[in-house]
Protein backbone atom coordinates (compact mmCIF):
# COMPACT_ATOMS: atom_id res chain seq x y z
CA UNK A 1 0.00 0.00 0.00
CA UNK A 2 3.13 2.20 0.54
CA UNK A 3 4.14 4.58 -2.72
CA UNK A 4 6.65 2.79 -4.53
CA UNK A 5 9.90 4.59 -3.66
CA UNK A 6 11.46 5.57 -7.11
CA UNK A 7 15.07 4.23 -7.15
CA UNK A 8 15.82 5.19 -9.97
CA UNK A 9 16.52 9.09 -11.00
CA UNK A 10 13.08 10.53 -11.94
CA UNK A 11 12.25 13.23 -14.48
CA UNK A 12 10.05 15.98 -13.24
CA UNK A 13 7.31 16.90 -15.50
CA UNK A 14 8.17 21.42 -16.37
CA UNK A 15 4.31 21.60 -14.57
CA UNK A 16 5.78 19.47 -11.66
CA UNK A 17 4.67 21.82 -9.17
CA UNK A 18 1.23 22.72 -10.72
CA UNK A 19 0.43 19.30 -9.71
CA UNK A 20 1.53 19.36 -6.50
CA UNK A 21 -0.12 22.32 -5.75
CA UNK A 22 -3.14 21.01 -6.74
CA UNK A 23 -2.89 17.63 -4.67
CA UNK A 24 -1.26 14.88 -7.04
CA UNK A 25 0.20 11.97 -6.29
CA UNK A 26 3.34 10.91 -8.30
CA UNK A 27 4.34 7.33 -9.27
CA UNK A 28 7.04 7.10 -11.92
CA UNK A 29 6.00 6.15 -15.50
CA UNK A 30 8.66 6.24 -18.75
CA UNK A 31 11.43 7.72 -16.63
CA UNK A 32 9.05 10.92 -15.42
CA UNK A 33 7.35 11.50 -12.16
CA UNK A 34 3.59 11.73 -13.44
CA UNK A 35 0.58 12.84 -11.74
CA UNK A 36 -0.96 9.63 -10.95
CA UNK A 37 -4.20 11.10 -9.93
CA UNK A 38 -5.21 14.58 -7.99
CA UNK A 39 -7.36 14.86 -4.62
CA UNK A 40 -10.69 14.11 -6.68
CA UNK A 41 -9.06 10.32 -7.21
CA UNK A 42 -9.50 8.25 -10.53
CA UNK A 43 -13.13 7.58 -10.68
CA UNK A 44 -14.47 10.90 -9.97
CA UNK A 45 -11.50 12.64 -12.58
CA UNK A 46 -12.64 9.24 -15.17
CA UNK A 47 -16.38 10.55 -14.68
CA UNK A 48 -15.64 14.17 -14.96
CA UNK A 49 -13.98 13.76 -17.88
CA UNK A 50 -16.86 11.88 -19.71
CA UNK A 51 -18.98 14.76 -18.60
CA UNK A 52 -16.61 18.23 -18.38
CA UNK A 53 -13.49 18.95 -19.50
CA UNK A 54 -10.42 17.26 -17.92
CA UNK A 55 -6.72 18.53 -18.56
CA UNK A 56 -3.96 16.21 -18.58
CA UNK A 57 -0.50 16.55 -18.31
CA UNK A 58 1.18 14.58 -20.92
CA UNK A 59 4.63 16.20 -21.35
CA UNK A 60 6.45 13.12 -21.23
CA UNK A 61 5.75 11.94 -24.66
CA UNK A 62 8.22 12.49 -27.15
CA UNK A 63 7.42 15.52 -29.54
CA UNK A 64 9.60 15.49 -32.63
CA UNK A 65 9.93 18.05 -36.11
CA UNK A 66 10.81 16.89 -39.45
CA UNK A 67 11.11 18.02 -42.59
CA UNK A 68 7.91 18.63 -44.83
CA UNK A 69 9.42 16.22 -46.97
CA UNK A 70 10.28 13.51 -44.63
CA UNK A 71 6.50 11.97 -45.51
CA UNK A 72 7.55 9.92 -47.98
CA UNK A 73 10.62 8.83 -46.25
CA UNK A 74 8.23 7.98 -43.08
CA UNK A 75 6.29 6.13 -45.39
CA UNK A 76 9.48 3.32 -45.41
CA UNK A 77 8.78 3.09 -41.53
CA UNK A 78 5.02 3.39 -41.06
CA UNK A 79 2.77 1.38 -42.79
CA UNK A 80 -0.21 4.11 -42.80
CA UNK A 81 -1.15 6.58 -46.44
CA UNK A 82 1.46 9.70 -44.98
CA UNK A 83 1.97 11.04 -48.71
CA UNK A 84 -2.27 11.18 -48.80
CA UNK A 85 -2.52 13.51 -45.61
CA UNK A 86 -3.53 16.51 -46.51
CA UNK A 87 -2.08 19.71 -44.67
CA UNK A 88 -4.05 20.55 -42.01
CA UNK A 89 -4.64 17.24 -41.19
CA UNK A 90 -3.03 14.17 -38.34
CA UNK A 91 -2.73 10.53 -39.01
CA UNK A 92 -2.85 7.21 -36.76
CA UNK A 93 0.14 5.04 -37.14
CA UNK A 94 2.89 2.63 -35.64
CA UNK A 95 6.11 1.75 -36.70
CA UNK A 96 6.59 -1.20 -37.69
CA UNK A 97 9.78 -4.35 -37.33
CA UNK A 98 10.77 -6.98 -39.56
CA UNK A 99 8.80 -9.26 -37.61
CA UNK A 100 5.67 -7.83 -38.51
CA UNK A 101 5.43 -6.42 -34.57
CA UNK A 102 5.82 -2.73 -32.97
CA UNK A 103 8.17 -0.82 -32.41
CA UNK A 104 5.71 2.36 -30.97
CA UNK A 105 2.70 3.79 -32.51
CA UNK A 106 2.50 7.82 -33.09
CA UNK A 107 0.47 10.61 -34.35
CA UNK A 108 1.24 12.35 -37.47
CA UNK A 109 0.74 15.90 -38.14
CA UNK A 110 1.38 17.57 -41.82
CA UNK A 111 1.65 21.08 -41.22
CA UNK A 112 2.04 24.14 -43.46
CA UNK A 113 5.86 24.31 -42.79
CA UNK A 114 7.21 20.97 -41.02
CA UNK A 115 5.57 17.33 -40.05
CA UNK A 116 5.15 16.91 -36.46
CA UNK A 117 5.35 13.78 -34.91
CA UNK A 118 4.14 12.72 -31.16
CA UNK A 119 5.63 8.90 -29.94
CA UNK A 120 5.25 7.61 -26.64
CA UNK A 121 7.38 8.34 -23.57
CA UNK A 122 8.78 5.03 -22.95
CA UNK A 123 9.86 4.41 -26.45
CA UNK A 124 11.32 8.23 -27.82
CA UNK A 125 14.47 7.36 -27.54
CA UNK A 126 14.45 4.35 -30.00
CA UNK A 127 11.98 6.12 -31.71
CA UNK A 128 14.26 9.15 -32.44
CA UNK A 129 17.10 6.51 -33.33
CA UNK A 130 15.18 4.83 -35.30
CA UNK A 131 13.87 8.00 -37.28
CA UNK A 132 17.42 9.64 -37.74
CA UNK A 133 18.57 6.26 -39.02
CA UNK A 134 16.02 6.50 -41.90
CA UNK A 135 14.78 10.57 -42.01
CA UNK A 136 16.82 13.41 -42.73
CA UNK A 137 16.08 16.01 -40.23
CA UNK A 138 14.67 14.78 -37.77
CA UNK A 139 14.50 17.52 -34.79
CA UNK A 140 13.58 16.43 -30.77
CA UNK A 141 11.54 19.15 -29.28
CA UNK A 142 12.10 19.61 -26.23
CA UNK A 143 11.54 23.13 -25.37
CA UNK A 144 7.60 22.60 -25.12
CA UNK A 145 5.01 21.16 -22.52
CA UNK A 146 2.31 18.78 -24.34
CA UNK A 147 -1.03 19.02 -22.60
CA UNK A 148 -4.80 17.26 -23.03
CA UNK A 149 -8.19 18.61 -22.72
CA UNK A 150 -10.25 16.18 -23.00
CA UNK A 151 -14.42 16.15 -22.41
CA UNK A 152 -17.70 17.36 -24.14
CA UNK A 153 -17.48 20.84 -22.72
CA UNK A 154 -13.68 20.53 -23.93
CA UNK A 155 -14.28 22.65 -26.86
CA UNK A 156 -15.82 25.48 -24.66
CA UNK A 157 -13.57 25.47 -22.31
CA UNK A 158 -10.59 25.65 -24.91
CA UNK A 159 -12.48 28.16 -26.93
CA UNK A 160 -12.87 30.99 -24.42
CA UNK A 161 -8.68 30.93 -24.42
CA UNK A 162 -8.26 30.05 -28.38
CA UNK A 163 -11.27 30.72 -30.48
CA UNK A 164 -10.37 29.07 -33.62
CA UNK A 165 -10.34 25.79 -31.99
CA UNK A 166 -14.15 25.64 -32.56
CA UNK A 167 -13.67 25.03 -36.45
CA UNK A 168 -11.26 22.14 -36.48
CA UNK A 169 -12.65 19.20 -36.84
CA UNK A 170 -11.37 15.71 -35.70
CA UNK A 171 -7.56 15.08 -36.43
CA UNK A 172 -7.44 18.52 -37.76
CA UNK A 173 -4.16 20.34 -36.80
CA UNK A 174 -3.57 24.13 -36.39
CA UNK A 175 -0.87 26.64 -34.90
CA UNK A 176 -3.09 29.38 -32.76
CA UNK A 177 -2.11 32.13 -30.95
CA UNK A 178 -3.27 32.27 -27.32
CA UNK A 179 -1.49 35.66 -25.01
CA UNK A 180 1.13 36.17 -27.85
CA UNK A 181 2.92 32.30 -28.27
CA UNK A 182 2.32 29.70 -30.79
CA UNK A 183 -0.02 26.84 -29.30
CA UNK A 184 0.35 23.61 -31.35
CA UNK A 185 -3.04 22.03 -31.78
CA UNK A 186 -4.68 18.86 -32.66
CA UNK A 187 -8.01 18.25 -31.86
CA UNK A 188 -7.59 14.56 -30.85
CA UNK A 189 -6.61 12.41 -27.96
CA UNK A 190 -7.11 9.24 -26.10
CA UNK A 191 -10.04 9.12 -23.78
CA UNK A 192 -12.76 8.51 -26.55
CA UNK A 193 -14.11 11.99 -25.78
CA UNK A 194 -13.91 14.86 -28.13
CA UNK A 195 -10.96 17.05 -27.16
CA UNK A 196 -7.28 18.28 -28.08
CA UNK A 197 -3.61 18.00 -27.55
CA UNK A 198 -2.12 21.20 -27.12
CA UNK A 199 1.97 21.78 -27.36
CA UNK A 200 2.89 24.84 -25.55
CA UNK A 201 6.33 26.93 -25.10
CA UNK A 202 7.45 25.20 -21.70
CA UNK A 203 7.77 28.83 -20.08
CA UNK A 204 4.35 29.57 -20.72
CA UNK A 205 3.09 26.46 -20.07
CA UNK A 206 1.87 26.73 -16.52
CA UNK A 207 0.41 30.24 -17.41
CA UNK A 208 -1.50 28.55 -19.86
CA UNK A 209 -2.81 25.07 -17.56
CA UNK A 210 -3.70 28.10 -14.86
CA UNK A 211 -6.07 30.08 -17.52
CA UNK A 212 -7.85 26.96 -18.55
CA UNK A 213 -7.95 25.62 -14.93
CA UNK A 214 -9.60 28.84 -14.03
CA UNK A 215 -12.58 27.72 -15.97
CA UNK A 216 -15.06 25.96 -13.71
CA UNK A 217 -15.59 23.73 -16.24
CA UNK A 218 -12.08 22.51 -16.58
CA UNK A 219 -10.41 19.90 -13.75
CA UNK A 220 -6.85 17.99 -13.79
CA UNK A 221 -6.61 14.59 -14.55
CA UNK A 222 -3.89 12.46 -13.52
CA UNK A 223 -2.50 8.96 -15.14
CA UNK A 224 -4.72 6.67 -13.31
CA UNK A 225 -7.91 8.18 -15.12
CA UNK A 226 -6.22 8.50 -18.42
CA UNK A 227 -5.98 4.89 -18.69
CA UNK A 228 -9.41 3.71 -17.53
CA UNK A 229 -10.52 6.10 -19.86
CA UNK A 230 -8.54 4.98 -23.19
CA UNK A 231 -9.28 1.55 -22.21
CA UNK A 232 -13.33 1.94 -22.31
CA UNK A 233 -12.48 3.36 -25.72
CA UNK A 234 -10.49 0.32 -26.81
CA UNK A 235 -7.74 2.57 -27.40
CA UNK A 236 -4.83 0.43 -27.30
CA UNK A 237 -1.75 0.85 -25.03
CA UNK A 238 1.83 0.19 -26.61
CA UNK A 239 3.54 -2.14 -24.22
CA UNK A 240 0.31 -3.74 -23.62
CA UNK A 241 -2.01 -3.99 -26.84
CA UNK A 242 0.81 -3.88 -28.96
CA UNK A 243 4.21 -4.66 -28.88
CA UNK A 244 7.21 -6.15 -31.47
CA UNK A 245 5.81 -9.26 -30.98
CA UNK A 246 2.56 -8.55 -31.98
CA UNK A 247 1.21 -7.40 -35.25
CA UNK A 248 -0.81 -4.14 -35.47
CA UNK A 249 -3.60 -6.35 -37.54
CA UNK A 250 -3.63 -8.69 -34.18
CA UNK A 251 -3.84 -5.44 -31.87
CA UNK A 252 -7.09 -4.40 -33.81
CA UNK A 253 -4.92 -1.58 -35.56
CA UNK A 254 -5.16 -3.14 -39.54
CA UNK A 255 -7.14 0.16 -39.87
CA UNK A 256 -4.30 2.48 -39.86
CA UNK A 257 -2.66 0.76 -42.86
CA UNK A 258 -3.84 2.54 -45.44
CA UNK A 259 -5.68 1.39 -48.75
CA UNK A 260 -2.46 2.60 -50.91
CA UNK A 261 0.07 0.81 -48.77
CA UNK A 262 -2.46 -2.37 -49.26
CA UNK A 263 -2.04 -5.16 -52.35
CA UNK A 264 -3.13 -3.03 -55.04
CA UNK A 265 -2.72 0.30 -53.98
CA UNK A 266 -0.32 2.68 -55.20
CA UNK A 267 2.41 2.33 -53.26
CA UNK A 268 1.64 -1.28 -51.46
CA UNK A 269 4.26 -1.96 -48.85
CA UNK A 270 7.61 -1.24 -48.82
CA UNK A 271 7.46 -0.97 -44.65
CA UNK A 272 8.96 -3.37 -42.29
CA UNK A 273 7.38 -6.67 -41.89
CA UNK A 274 5.03 -5.61 -45.01
CA UNK A 275 5.06 -9.37 -46.02
CA UNK A 276 3.71 -10.56 -42.70
CA UNK A 277 1.81 -7.73 -41.94
CA UNK A 278 -0.07 -7.46 -45.64
CA UNK A 279 -0.72 -11.14 -45.92
CA UNK A 280 -2.31 -10.99 -42.11
CA UNK A 281 -4.64 -8.55 -43.65
CA UNK A 282 -5.67 -10.51 -46.63
CA UNK A 283 -5.91 -13.79 -45.17
CA UNK A 284 -6.30 -13.25 -41.17
CA UNK A 285 -3.87 -13.38 -38.28
CA UNK A 286 -3.14 -15.92 -35.70
CA UNK A 287 -4.48 -13.78 -32.60
CA UNK A 288 -6.85 -11.34 -32.69
CA UNK A 289 -7.96 -8.43 -30.09
CA UNK A 290 -10.65 -8.72 -28.26
CA UNK A 291 -13.17 -6.30 -25.83
CA UNK A 292 -14.50 -8.38 -22.81
CA UNK A 293 -16.75 -7.86 -19.97
CA UNK A 294 -16.30 -10.10 -17.25
CA UNK A 295 -19.51 -11.17 -15.00
CA UNK A 296 -19.96 -10.10 -11.42
CA UNK A 297 -17.53 -7.23 -10.39
CA UNK A 298 -13.73 -9.12 -10.50
CA UNK A 299 -11.40 -7.05 -12.88
CA UNK A 300 -9.46 -9.02 -14.75
CA UNK A 301 -5.69 -7.58 -15.16
CA UNK A 302 -3.29 -7.58 -17.66
CA UNK A 303 -1.47 -11.53 -17.90
CA UNK A 304 -4.85 -13.25 -16.72
CA UNK A 305 -4.90 -16.13 -18.91
CA UNK A 306 -7.70 -16.49 -20.95
CA UNK A 307 -9.35 -20.30 -21.40
CA UNK A 308 -12.64 -21.58 -24.10
CA UNK A 309 -13.94 -22.79 -21.39
CA UNK A 310 -14.01 -23.41 -17.72
CA UNK A 311 -11.44 -26.28 -17.42
CA UNK A 312 -9.89 -26.02 -20.91
CA UNK A 313 -6.25 -24.66 -21.71
CA UNK A 314 -4.92 -21.04 -22.85
CA UNK A 315 -6.29 -19.83 -25.69
CA UNK A 316 -4.82 -15.88 -25.08
CA UNK A 317 -4.64 -13.32 -22.19
CA UNK A 318 -5.24 -10.22 -21.14
CA UNK A 319 -3.65 -7.48 -22.23
CA UNK A 320 -5.40 -4.17 -20.44
CA UNK A 321 -8.12 -4.70 -17.37
CA UNK A 322 -9.68 -2.70 -14.79
CA UNK A 323 -12.82 -1.28 -13.54
CA UNK A 324 -14.36 1.09 -16.44
CA UNK A 325 -15.93 3.83 -14.14
CA UNK A 326 -18.79 5.12 -16.55
CA UNK A 327 -19.78 1.48 -16.97
CA UNK A 328 -19.49 0.51 -13.13
CA UNK A 329 -18.07 -2.33 -14.16
CA UNK A 330 -14.83 -4.26 -14.85
CA UNK A 331 -13.59 -4.09 -18.58
CA UNK A 332 -10.74 -5.68 -20.32
CA UNK A 333 -8.62 -6.05 -23.70
CA UNK A 334 -7.22 -9.47 -24.38
CA UNK A 335 -5.62 -10.90 -27.08
CA UNK A 336 -6.75 -14.46 -28.35
CA UNK A 337 -6.40 -17.11 -30.59
CA UNK A 338 -8.24 -16.38 -34.08
CA UNK A 339 -9.48 -19.73 -33.97
CA UNK A 340 -12.19 -18.93 -31.05
CA UNK A 341 -15.77 -18.08 -32.07
CA UNK A 342 -16.23 -14.64 -31.86
CA UNK A 343 -19.68 -15.06 -29.64
CA UNK A 344 -17.47 -17.55 -27.90
CA UNK A 345 -17.71 -17.13 -23.51
CA UNK A 346 -14.00 -16.78 -22.22
CA UNK A 347 -12.67 -17.39 -18.87
CA UNK A 348 -10.07 -15.48 -16.94
CA UNK A 349 -8.12 -17.63 -14.34
CA UNK A 350 -8.08 -15.00 -11.45
CA UNK A 351 -6.28 -16.27 -9.26
CA UNK A 352 -7.02 -20.09 -9.46
CA UNK A 353 -10.56 -19.30 -10.66
CA UNK A 354 -11.77 -19.63 -14.03
CA UNK A 355 -14.82 -16.61 -14.12
CA UNK A 356 -16.35 -15.61 -17.52
CA UNK A 357 -16.22 -13.20 -19.95
CA UNK A 358 -18.38 -12.16 -22.92
CA UNK A 359 -16.43 -10.92 -25.72
CA UNK A 360 -18.22 -7.43 -26.61
CA UNK A 361 -17.82 -5.11 -29.78
CA UNK A 362 -15.12 -2.13 -29.27
CA UNK A 363 -15.29 0.92 -27.64
CA UNK A 364 -17.05 -0.06 -24.65
CA UNK A 365 -17.98 3.60 -24.41
CA UNK A 366 -19.60 5.37 -27.70
CA UNK A 367 -17.13 7.82 -28.76
CA UNK A 368 -17.68 11.70 -28.68
CA UNK A 369 -15.15 12.82 -31.39
CA UNK A 370 -16.16 15.87 -33.35
CA UNK A 371 -16.00 14.21 -36.87
CA UNK B 1 -9.13 0.39 18.65
CA UNK B 2 -5.34 -1.60 17.94
CA UNK B 3 -3.63 -1.16 15.10
CA UNK B 4 -1.62 -3.19 12.42
CA UNK B 5 1.76 -2.17 10.67
CA UNK B 6 -0.85 -3.26 7.31
CA UNK B 7 -2.55 -0.57 8.57
CA UNK B 8 -5.61 -2.72 9.70
CA UNK B 9 -7.88 -1.63 12.71
CA UNK B 10 -8.95 -4.29 15.29
CA UNK B 11 -11.80 -4.04 17.65
CA UNK B 12 -12.38 -6.23 20.31
CA UNK B 13 -15.31 -7.67 22.01
CA UNK B 14 -15.49 -10.71 24.27
CA UNK B 15 -13.39 -13.10 22.20
CA UNK B 16 -14.55 -11.05 18.80
CA UNK B 17 -12.26 -9.34 17.17
CA UNK B 18 -13.94 -7.02 13.79
CA UNK B 19 -11.09 -6.17 11.29
CA UNK B 20 -11.34 -3.12 8.75
CA UNK B 21 -8.98 -0.70 7.47
CA UNK B 22 -8.14 2.51 8.39
CA UNK B 23 -8.87 6.09 6.93
CA UNK B 24 -4.86 6.16 5.77
CA UNK B 25 -5.13 2.90 4.03
CA UNK B 26 -8.15 3.29 2.26
CA UNK B 27 -6.79 6.63 0.89
CA UNK B 28 -3.52 4.87 -0.35
CA UNK B 29 -5.94 2.28 -2.14
CA UNK B 30 -7.58 4.68 -3.86
CA UNK B 31 -11.41 3.98 -5.23
CA UNK B 32 -12.35 0.40 -3.97
CA UNK B 33 -14.03 -1.52 -7.34
CA UNK B 34 -14.33 -5.12 -6.05
CA UNK B 35 -13.70 -6.33 -2.43
CA UNK B 36 -13.54 -10.95 -2.29
CA UNK B 37 -13.97 -12.11 1.86
CA UNK B 38 -13.40 -15.24 3.20
CA UNK B 39 -15.70 -17.82 4.06
CA UNK B 40 -17.22 -17.58 7.34
CA UNK B 41 -16.03 -20.61 9.94
CA UNK B 42 -11.88 -20.77 8.02
CA UNK B 43 -9.35 -21.31 10.29
CA UNK B 44 -7.05 -18.72 9.70
CA UNK B 45 -2.90 -18.36 10.43
CA UNK B 46 -1.58 -14.56 11.22
CA UNK B 47 -0.40 -13.68 7.74
CA UNK B 48 -3.13 -15.36 5.91
CA UNK B 49 -4.08 -13.62 2.99
CA UNK B 50 -8.10 -13.67 3.42
CA UNK B 51 -9.33 -10.89 1.88
CA UNK B 52 -8.87 -9.53 -1.79
CA UNK B 53 -9.40 -5.81 -2.41
CA UNK B 54 -9.09 -3.94 -6.06
CA UNK B 55 -9.15 -0.16 -6.73
CA UNK B 56 -9.08 1.08 -9.97
CA UNK B 57 -5.77 0.89 -11.04
CA UNK B 58 -4.45 -2.58 -8.78
CA UNK B 59 -5.28 -5.39 -6.57
CA UNK B 60 -4.02 -6.03 -2.42
CA UNK B 61 -4.47 -8.59 -0.23
CA UNK B 62 -5.72 -7.95 3.39
CA UNK B 63 -3.90 -10.32 5.70
CA UNK B 64 -5.55 -12.15 8.87
CA UNK B 65 -3.90 -10.59 11.66
CA UNK B 66 -3.99 -12.54 14.65
CA UNK B 67 -4.69 -16.40 14.17
CA UNK B 68 -8.55 -17.84 14.98
CA UNK B 69 -11.57 -18.61 13.24
CA UNK B 70 -13.57 -16.28 11.05
CA UNK B 71 -17.09 -16.19 12.14
CA UNK B 72 -18.58 -13.46 10.07
CA UNK B 73 -18.00 -11.52 7.25
CA UNK B 74 -19.25 -7.81 5.87
CA UNK B 75 -21.73 -9.16 2.44
CA UNK B 76 -22.38 -5.28 2.17
CA UNK B 77 -18.77 -4.56 0.60
CA UNK B 78 -19.02 -7.10 -2.05
CA UNK B 79 -22.31 -5.41 -3.44
CA UNK B 80 -21.01 -1.96 -2.53
CA UNK B 81 -17.21 -1.93 -2.40
CA UNK B 82 -16.77 2.04 -2.16
CA UNK B 83 -17.80 1.86 1.36
CA UNK B 84 -14.57 1.14 2.03
CA UNK B 85 -13.48 4.67 0.67
CA UNK B 86 -16.79 6.00 2.25
CA UNK B 87 -16.36 4.57 5.96
CA UNK B 88 -13.56 2.58 6.66
CA UNK B 89 -13.38 2.07 10.17
CA UNK B 90 -17.21 1.83 10.59
CA UNK B 91 -19.96 0.21 8.26
CA UNK B 92 -17.00 -0.93 6.27
CA UNK B 93 -15.62 -3.53 8.44
CA UNK B 94 -14.11 -6.69 6.58
CA UNK B 95 -14.39 -9.48 8.68
CA UNK B 96 -14.99 -10.80 12.95
CA UNK B 97 -12.20 -13.32 14.20
CA UNK B 98 -13.18 -15.56 17.29
CA UNK B 99 -9.38 -15.56 19.10
CA UNK B 100 -8.54 -18.07 21.76
CA UNK B 101 -5.74 -15.53 23.72
CA UNK B 102 -6.98 -11.65 24.16
CA UNK B 103 -3.93 -10.68 25.38
CA UNK B 104 -2.42 -11.28 21.92
CA UNK B 105 -4.05 -7.91 21.17
CA UNK B 106 -1.67 -6.41 23.17
CA UNK B 107 1.22 -6.35 20.60
CA UNK B 108 -0.84 -4.58 18.34
CA UNK B 109 -0.41 -0.66 18.09
CA UNK B 110 -2.49 1.79 19.96
CA UNK B 111 -3.87 4.95 18.54
CA UNK B 112 -0.90 6.82 18.88
CA UNK B 113 1.50 4.29 18.32
CA UNK B 114 -0.48 4.05 14.83
CA UNK B 115 -0.38 7.78 14.30
CA UNK B 116 3.39 7.74 14.66
CA UNK B 117 3.79 4.70 12.11
CA UNK B 118 2.05 6.37 9.17
CA UNK B 119 4.13 9.67 10.41
CA UNK B 120 1.33 11.93 11.31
Amino acid sequence: MADTAAAETLTELPLAGLHAGLGAKFVPFAGYAMPVQYAAGVMAEHLWTREKAGLFDVSHMGQVRLPKDALAALEGLIPADLLGLPEGRQRYGVFTNDAGGVLDDLMVAHRAGDVFVVVNAACKVQDLAHLRAHVAGVEEVTDRALLALQGPLAEAALAGLVPGVAAMRFMDVAVLEWDGCDLWISRSGYTGEDGFEISVPVERAEAFARALLADGRVAPIGLGARDSLRLEAGLPLYGQEMDQGISPVEAGQGWSIGKARRPGGARAGGFPGAGIILDQLERGAPRRRVGLRPEGRAPMRAGVTLHADADGPAIGHITSGGFGPSLGAPVALGLIDAGVPADATLYGDVRGKRLPAAQVPLPFVTPGYKR
Amino acid sequence: MKYTEDHEWLSLDGDIVTVGITEYAAQQLGDVVFVELPEVETQVAKGDEIVVIESVKAASDIVAPIEGEIVEVNEALVDNPALVNEDPTGEAWFFKIKIEDTAALDDFMDEDEYKDHIGE
